[in-house]
């Protein structure tokens, strides 16, 4: 092996690529505009969420309640009868059915402890959740508001002080910029080695390049490093100009050694798109395996919900794959500042899973050659 | 050819063409071309590739849209859909290249069936009809064989049958026997001067890239660069240009500033017999290659001497390329060696290919490099000197005429000057073999007589020594000595001129045709025979026109067709079978919101009861697991940071008695790991319901029970889905997501994919209307997608648990409607895309968005606002997924759902209307 050869055959991939000008748009939008959606589209848990209120009190309190529910967090709520409710969940039009009993002002003044029935649909699992969080504390809040007049306000004994370390805010936005740049990084190293071999394949060119004297070996390293750079830099432009410029989210740890990692899990998802690329043989067959193999290993490598809720042998199966050590590991680095005391064993275990990758797919693409 | 030319200029013109011209993207395909042709006759079309033959043959077939100028062919406009519609059933195209239009994983049968069953033959016809052509053909010995496993001479004729099952009376065929070997060639046109014979009505229009074949036409058209040089016999056409060949004689019709530089081709004889010429440059000895058990090279043998031309002549597929793979050592031989100047070829030593220049079929240089980088590269690659290699690059420049396209990228470069700079990467280290496999095929006869021209200097001059494959026998005749190749055997190598002498033949192609049929032997010569035996079939009728505006049978024929194309493609297939329910199990387990077995510890100053306690009451909820206590500040902040705690619970000191007490300064300090905010929102829903929960039972039993006024319940009753679990929440969503994109994605790609095969032609060129197509299309896919559904709920209520609680049988017939809508949808994306890829992404995209954002998968229909809520009301996905939390969880029966099926049932004709709408009948 020639390290010249290897030299000269990248060069050819970043000419090659310079000329593509889907490939050169994919990468850029990925890079930014996608990190950007990413980062300010991430839906807030309750917008609009369907609410309506079966009155059947129609007291001072009862009318207090229904005016708290205001956009954007809710509809305005719509008075609906009892009967209508079952029918209305039924055919999902309502998330929340809020049922205010009668005399319930009464009771409540009386001390007799009325109860309001809630009825929440639990299929909606995200605004059920967090939205019968917030039905309970506007409806509390009125309540007590309600009854300031006529009673004076308590404390609690012992306060809870909760702090979020490391986004104090809680702002999505941050996590969604850095997971969208884990994740166009998988994405696009995939593609770009992928696209590249399948190319040559349609073109002829690679039987061309292997009458030369040039090994396998080789022409795969060439365009491992050379598509690995690409994705490599604008990994760091988008980290420093989109992110941490465009979009201010501040990055807590070492740039540097989440650059290293990156390096390692470039290795290990190039190699990965030459072997898929063996295996596919054209483009299009080659987009339908990406989205078989791309989908499981960005959802379930715990990028985009924990590892730890998903069930015990998914979260071992994905030990196998690159991405969830890289994510662990940006997530460390870059969020909570961690150094390579912390993350050194996600460093070893991409070195040995991009190595394995490595010898993989160069047996499978000697193969492929034949 | 047995029509006398003075009929054949009597008769009235079977097509006419007035100021047709023709624009693909910038180029001028044809250039106001006016032409008559003369009808019941032969007509060939001769020109090199690229000046308009077969844009010339599309429009008059109707399968492309006439875009400039007149076209009447069979007595009306062919630019009308009412005549197109009328005499399509009478017209058979064969477009270019080996088997273009035929369906490679199909049998043969199953091909002309299918051909048949679109002009609406009924069984009994076209199993009479297939049995009749095949046997004619000689094809009938493999009924079964994938028409991708024939031969080039096979496919070519297979594809005449599929053109020839309905009788047409104009029969269009684009360069049909290119590549082909000379007897097969033979055989073909035998077989249609056969068929004129029977139907002598039937004109037939063929282009050709072979002079020797026109000269055997009845009336020729000549054409370059999109206008019609000349016309006539030819006879006439030599006559006028005073040639004895059409070869000189298309050279001496083109155009002045073509002809320039035009020299006539001398190679002068090799210098033989001085000394060193006998050194031996390549020696093949009984070089075999078997794939499986397919012989692709049998037992080559034979000796070049250093600096001779040899050719090798032979069709596609007859092992020339194999055996130019294992000379340059691309390929290792299963048996006998080859070996360069002496020292055998091993595929493993690198340095043999520097001695070797090789340039592979087609052009197969990289089109996004320019002509200086693609020099550059290979100078590099082959390690020559750097400070040599400008030189040499400049050399090779001027050598092979270059220098005026330095910086062009070789796409936008002319054919014949692409071979040159083919030609001179493959000189670029200096070689002292060459080796070329089809080097000028395509190539226009000026252009292919310089590049022989350069080879023969190489040859002579720089004693390089060529070794050079080719079909096209005049070229053979330019080598010095040939070998006739054939199923992977060598039949003979000799000069040209002794072949021929040999067989006492007339011309090379005799002579080949005669070594042909010796190693064939009486095989060959069987289908021959049986065209003379045969009585001639049923007398002809007049043909019944069977049109009616919607025939089943031509629907099924697609449908039979791509049900068994899906079977043989295995990653289509699996992803159509599987990849719904390899998706549901990835967003199932992967989108997953309940969160649990979160870890936490506690930094426990006080260490009273009470904090034991405080501590217990999180430890003992289902959502949190214990870590060992946190000893101080910097362990706390260390395990915050490596991910190993989600929660950190800090109990001040004097905890515990500020609690007796009941004094409120007591201060309990949580710290959430917020790096990933979801998480940590549901972490401080937790933490804060546990506070709460601890408090007021330890204000109970400090106090006692004594409610106060004032105090309430709120009662939650969680509907449908009482343990809140986020399966039983997600499921039946994701259901009515994955019917959605994996149907249209299929369906999108099978039309799409035929476009990109160029088998769309099949449709262009028969009576198939377009809802025949589409619905046709169709059935499998919906077939297949059901399927996919009751795999997907199988999935759902036995591996995922998730209780179905309705009606099972509204479930599937809203699937049902359902997937006929999302198969409609893709078909209708398929209008508008030309490419596979484009169509993968395009239909993720169109249908993901809307079926995750707007059809109330996360938010209900009724609270979106603005466009997202006019796009949920009518995309179909909003009442499916209605539909599916309907009978999954709800327990409703169709009587509770109509109002949802009557916008899906309405989706279904508007979706198929606008994909028959938009689906184009014709190439643009």
């Amino acid at each position: 092996m020639r390290a010249a050869n290897v030299l000269q055959l990248g060069i050819k991939e970043l000419r090659g690529l310079l000329r593509d000008p889907v490939m050169l748009i994919l990468i850029v939008y990925s890079f930014t505009l996608s990190i950007y959606a990413a980062s300010t589209a991430m839906p807030e848990n309750l917008n609009h969420a369907a609410i309506a209120v079966v009155d059947e009190d129609q007291s001072p309190v009862s009318s207090r309640i229904i005016t708290a529910f205001t956009p954007p967090y809710f509809v305005v709520p719509k008075l609906v009868t009892q009967q209508e409710m079952d029918r209305r969940m039924d055919s999902g039009l309502e998330t929340f059915v809020l049922d205010i009993p009668p005399n319930f002002q009464r009771d409540l003044l009386a001390g007799r402890s009325p109860t309001i029935q809630l009825n929440v649909d639990a299929t909606r699992m995200t605004q059920a959740f967090t939205g019968g969080g917030y039905v309970q504390s506007i409806v509390s809040g009125e309540v007590s508001e309600f009854l300031d007049g006529y009673r004076g306000a308590s404390a609690s004994p012992v306060d809870l002080v909760l702090r979020a370390r490391f986004n104090q805010q809680l702002d999505k936005g941050w996590f969604g910029a850095v997971n969208e740049v884990i994740q166009s990084v998988t994405m696009l190293s995939i593609i770009l080695t992928g696209a590249a071999l399948i190319r040559e394949r349609e073109h002829g060119t690679i039987e061309h390049l292997l009458a030369m004297p040039v090994t396998p070996t080789e022409i795969m390293l060439g365009k491992v490093w050379s598509m690995g750079l690409v994705v490599l830099l604008a990994t760091i432009f988008s980290l420093v100009v989109v992110v941490q410029g465009w979009l201010a989210v501040p990055i807590q740890g070492s740039l540097l050694l989440f650059m290293a990692a990156a390096v390692l899990q470039l290795f290990a998802t190039t190699c990965m798109g030459i072997f898929l690329a063996t295996v596919a043989g054209s483009m299009p067959q080659f987009g339908l395996l990406m989205m078989l193999i791309l989908l499981p290993l960005e959802v379930l490598s715990g990028g985009m919900t924990p590892r730890e809720s998903m069930p015990q042998i998914i979260q071992d199966i994905m030990l196998a794959a690159p991405n969830t050590h890289f994510v662990i590991l940006a997530q460390s680095v870059l969020f909570r500042g961690a150094g390579l005391s912390v993350v050194w064993p996600q460093f070893l275990a991409l070195a040995v899973i991009g190595s394995l990758l490595f010898v993989f797919s160069l047996r499978r693409f000697r193969k492929f050659l034949r | 050819m047995t029509l006398a030319p003075q009929h054949a200029a009597l008769a009235a013109p079977v097509a006419s063409l007035q100021g047709v011209s023709h624009r693909h993207g910038k180029t001028l395909a044809l250039d106001g071309v006016r032409l008559d042709i003369p009808s019941g006759c032969m007509v060939g079309v001769i020109g090199p590739d690229g000046v308009g033959k077969s844009t010339l043959l599309s429009l008059l077939s109707g399968v492309q849209v006439v875009q400039s100028g007149r076209i009447r062919v069979l007595g009306g406009d062919i630019a009308e859909r009412g005549h197109r519609d009328m005499v399509c059933p009478r017209i058979a195209y064969m477009p270019q290249g080996l088997g273009k239009n035929l369906y490679p994983t199909l049998s043969v049968t199953e091909n002309v069936d299918f051909f048949a069953r679109l002009f609406g033959q009924d069984r009994e016809e076209r199993s009479e009809r297939i049995s009749a052509l095949l046997q004619r053909t000689g094809l009938s010995p493999f009924p079964d064989r994938p028409a991708g496993k024939l031969s080039g001479g096979m496919k070519q004729k297979l594809g005449l049958c599929c053109a020839l099952v309905h009788d047409p009376d104009l029969l269009i065929l684009d360069e049909p026997t290119t590549g082909v070997d000379p007897l097969s060639r033979r055989q073909f046109w035998e077989l249609i001067e056969d068929i004129r014979r029977e139907r002598a009505g039937m004109s037939v229009i063929v282009a050709t890239a072979y002079m020797e074949e026109a000269e055997r036409f009845d009336w020729l058209v000549a054409m370059d660069g999109g206008k019609i040089l000349a016309t006539g016999t030819p006879a006439e056409l030599r006559a006028r240009t005073g040639t004895d060949n059409l070869d000189s004689a298309f050279i001496a019709l083109l155009p002045e500033d073509k002809r320039k530089g035009h020299t006539d081709l001398e190679i002068p004889p090799p210098a033989d017999n001085q000394g060193t010429d006998d050194e031996v440059a390549i020696e093949a000895e009984h070089l075999t290659m078997r794939f499986g058990d397919f012989k692709a090279v049998d037992d080559v043998s034979f000796r070049i001497r250093r600096g001779e031309i040899f050719g090798f002549l032979g069709s596609n597929g007859c092992g020339k390329t194999t055996t130019m793979k294992m000379l340059t050592g691309l390929l290792a031989a299963t048996e006998g060696t080859a070996s360069l100047f002496g020292s055998p070829v091993d595929p493993k030593d690198i340095d043999v290919r520097r001695r070797i220049g090789y340039m592979s079929q087609a052009f197969s240089l990289y089109s996004e490099l320019t002509v200086r980088q693609n020099l550059d590269l290979h100078a590099r690659l082959f390690r020559m000197a750097p400070d040599r290699i400008d030189q040499r690059i400049e050399e090779m420049l001027h050598r092979f005429g270059l220098a005026d396209v330095v910086h062009s990228l070789p796409d936008a470069l002319p054919l014949g000057i692409r071979q040159r700079l083919s030609l001179a990467v493959a000189m670029i280290h200096a070689p002292d073999i060459l080796i070329l496999d089809e080097p000028t095929s395509g190539v226009d006869p000026v252009a292919r007589d310089s590049f022989w021209q350069i080879l023969a200097d190489l040859s002579r001059k720089d004693r390089v020594t060529i070794f050079v494959s080719t079909h096209f026998m005049n070229e053979a005749q330019l080598c010095d000595r040939i070998s006739l190749m054939h199923a992977g055997k060598v039949l003979v190598s000799d000069t040209p001129a002794a072949i021929v002498e040999r067989r006492g033949a007339d011309n090379l192609e005799a002579a080949f045709i005669a070594y042909l049929e010796d190693a064939m032997g009486a095989a060959s010569n069987r289908p021959a025979e049986q065209i003379a035996a045969d009585p001639a079939p049923a007398p002809q009728e007049a043909p019944v026109l069977r049109r009616s505006a919607f025939d089943l049978r031509r629907m099924f024929a697609y449908t039979q067709r791509e049900t068994l194309e899906l079977r043989r493609d295995p990653i289509r297939a699996t992803l159509a079978i599987l990849g719904s329910v390899i998706l549901m199990f990835v967003i199932g387990y992967g989108i997953n919101l309940d969160v649990d077995n979160l870890t936490f510890a506690v930094l426990d100053r006080d260490d009273t009861a009470f904090s034991h306690d405080y501590a217990l009451q999180i430890a003992g909820s289902r959502y949190f697991i214990e870590k060992p206590p946190i000893r101080d500040y910097q362990d706390l902040d260390r395990r915050m940071r490596s991910g190993e705690l989600s929660l950190a619970i800090e109990i001040p000191p004097g905890f515990g008695r500020d609690v007796e007490r009941g004094r409120g300064s007591a201060q309990i300090a949580a710290w959430i790991d917020g790096a990933m905010p979801t998480r940590a929102e549901t972490v401080q829903g937790y933490v804060q319901g546990i506070h709460a929960a601890w408090l007021q039972e330890k204000a109970r039993a400090l106090y006692g029970e004594s409610a106060s006024r004032g105090s309430f319940q709120l009662a939650i009753r969680y509907r449908y889905n009482p343990g809140v679990e986020s399966l039983v929440a997600m499921v039946p969503a994701v259901i009515p997501l994955l019917l959605m994109m994996i149907p249209a994605m299929l369906a999108a790609l099978s039309v799409v994919r035929e476009k990109e095969l160029g088998s769309i032609i099949n449709f262009y060129a028969t009576p198939v209307s377009r809802l025949e197509f589409l619905l046709g299309k169709q059935i499998p896919y919906v077939a297949l997608a059901m399927i996919n559904f009751g795999m997907l709920v199988a999935f759902a209520v036995m591996v995922f648990r998730v209780p179905l609680t309705g009606s099972f049988l509204t479930l599937a017939l809203a699937a049902l409607i359902y997937v006929i809508s999302a198969t409609g949808l893709g078909l209708l994306i398929s209008s508008f895309i030309r490419s596979q890829i484009a169509a993968i992404f395009a239909t993720a995209l169109i249908t993901l968005i809307p079926a995750v954002q707007y059809s109330g998968m996360i938010d209900p229909v009724s609270s979106l606002q603005g466009a997202g809520a006019v796009i949920g009301q009518i995309y179909p996905t909003s009442y499916f997924v209605t539909i599916s939390r309907g009978t999954f969880s709800k327990g409703l029966a169709f009587g509770d759902l109509i109002g949802s099926f009557i916008p899906l049932l309405c989706a279904v004709p508007v979706l198929l209307g606008l994909g028959t709408l938009f689906l184009k009948k014709q190439a643009s």
